[in-house]
């Protein structure tokens, strides 16, 4: 039996659309309040507007993509609306509608951060993804990768840190960390025999922390690691970073 | 036994036409109301529960030109986080195979035996030119042309080389939750693959079908 593409495509888009008719059972709706709203083509000023609902109308809240509202007005048209103009509008009891925003309010309440940086390690491209975890306002728990990509060789290191920051009221506030991990080191081939080698490191590191806007943090740092090696002697390296997070 | 089997599909696409109909046709009358107080009870309105799509994946294929290793197909995935309607952030793993290089070509036998170029990056992208575009008299979708830039990593013949990547897309919305997206980019690095340090510049031509969640 040969399958029937178009027929499976078919099958497959009435599904698809079905699947988006049966959510809409949860639409929410509000009232306008201001003499009218725009509504546009698309989630931004940039989109052209194509209707308007007036005062007193009701509109269904389909979905929300960064700080603007598809929503649905009489009539059916649909169009996207933008924060400002929802925030001027009346929910069924009569109360005026507010979305919260996400403010440093909830930057200094924040638990989770996700984020990623870039810098120089001793001398080599490194980047570093993190995930940090805070037990209190100032005591957070912090796993990392890295991957460094130098000149002569390249390398991988994991590590575990506990990061105190010292003022969480503060908008940029200074932070204090202390960790250990692996890393480990495979040179170029192109050189003469070596051998790839893992160490256990110790890091110390200082840097600032800042609220950005919405969702995200700022985040610049300076770590010396303590490469314990095998050899007779042990191995300091700098490490000066800076990137992003994602808090929530 | 083929043409019995297209019939029943075609009948089960039918009925799902015929029944999911009247759901449609429910929304139409149920919107232009306000008139009389209408019978259902409006909840007051619960903002977390609005369906939030600022994420959005995208599945790409295209054609890879690694300098002087030949152009060669080139797949790979892209997941964006939509920080507000001017910006948004995007991750991307890409892999191709790469062609025989002019000196491996004279000499007879390849330098390196991983023939994958596997590439991964972190950037950023601004919507600069947000509006609608016209296919016809009578269709219009949401269009927006996009610049984007970032940094990352190449793993190309047994080495890791950072790499910088800045491209321009053209993105298609035929729904407001599904995208294509035409993207042409260059991937810049390093390497001294035949003893001399030199950059590579790789261009990058790819389709894209995305999808908001």
């Amino acid at each position: 039996m040969r399958i029937q593409w178009p027929t499976v495509f078919l099958l497959a888009l009435i599904a698809l659309f079905s699947g988006a008719v049966a959510a809409d059972e949860d639409i929410q709706y509000v009232v306008i309040a201001d003499p009218f709203i725009d509504l546009h083509t698309g989630p931004g000023v940039g989109y052209p507007v194509t209707h308007v609902v007036e005062r007193g109308e009701e509109i269904g809240v389909i979905k929300r993509r960064t700080d603007w509202f598809l929503v649905r007005g009489p009539r059916g048209k649909e169009g996207w609306a933008s924060r400002e103009q929802m925030e001027l509008t009346l929910q069924p009891s009569g109360l005026s509608v507010e979305f919260p925003d996400v403010t440093l309010g909830a930057y200094r309440e924040h638990r989770w951060e996700l984020g990623m940086m870039a810098g120089d390690f001793g001398g080599a491209t490194a980047y570093t993804a993190y995930g940090a975890y805070g037990f209190s306002k100032h005591l957070a728990v912090e796993l990392n990768a890295s991957q460094i990509l130098g000149n002569f060789s390249d390398g991988w290191s994991a590590a575990i840190n506990l990061t105190h920051t010292f003022v969480p009221e503060w908008r940029v506030s200074p932070f204090f960390s202390l960790g250990t991990g692996i890393i480990k080191i495979e040179p170029k081939s192109v050189l003469a025999q070596t051998e790839d080698r893992s160490d256990q490191v110790a890091i110390v590191g200082v840097g600032l922390k800042g609220y950005l806007s919405r969702r995200f943090l700022l985040r610049l740092e300076y770590k010396g690691y303590v490469v314990l090696s095998s050899r007779n002697d042990n191995e300091d390296v700098d490490e000066w970073k800076a990137g992003f997070a994602i808090f929530f | 036994m083929e043409s019995r089997i297209r019939y029943i599909f075609l009948a089960l696409a039918g009925s799902a036409i015929v029944f999911s109909a009247p759901v449609w046709s429910q929304d139409g009358t149920d919107a232009p109301p306000q008139v009389i107080e209408p019978n259902v009870e409006r909840r007051d309105l619960d903002v977390a529960a609005i369906d939030t799509e600022d994420f959005e994946l995208t599945g790409f294929v295209g054609i890879m030109s690694v300098e002087d290793f030949e152009t060669n197909a080139v797949y790979g995935v892209r997941l964006a986080y939509h920080i507000n309607s001017a910006l948004f952030l995007e991750a991307a793993v890409g892999r191709t195979e790469v062609g025989d290089s002019t000196a491996e070509g004279i000499i007879g036998n390849p330098f390196f035996t991983d023939r994958n170029l596997t590439y991964y990056d972190a950037s950023l992208g601004w919507n600069i030119l947000p509006g609608e575009s016209f296919f016809g008299e009578r269709r219009s979708f949401n269009s927006v042309f996009y610049l984007i830039g970032g940094i990352g990593n190449t793993d190309f013949a047994d080495d890791n080389n950072f790499t910088i990547n800045f491209g321009f897309g053209f993105k298609f919305l035929p729904t407001d939750y599904l995208a294509v997206r035409i993207e042409a980019r260059d991937y810049l690095f390093d390497t001294e693959l035949n003893g001399v340090d030199k950059t590579l510049n790789n261009m990058q031509g790819t389709i894209n079908l995305s999808w908001f969640f």
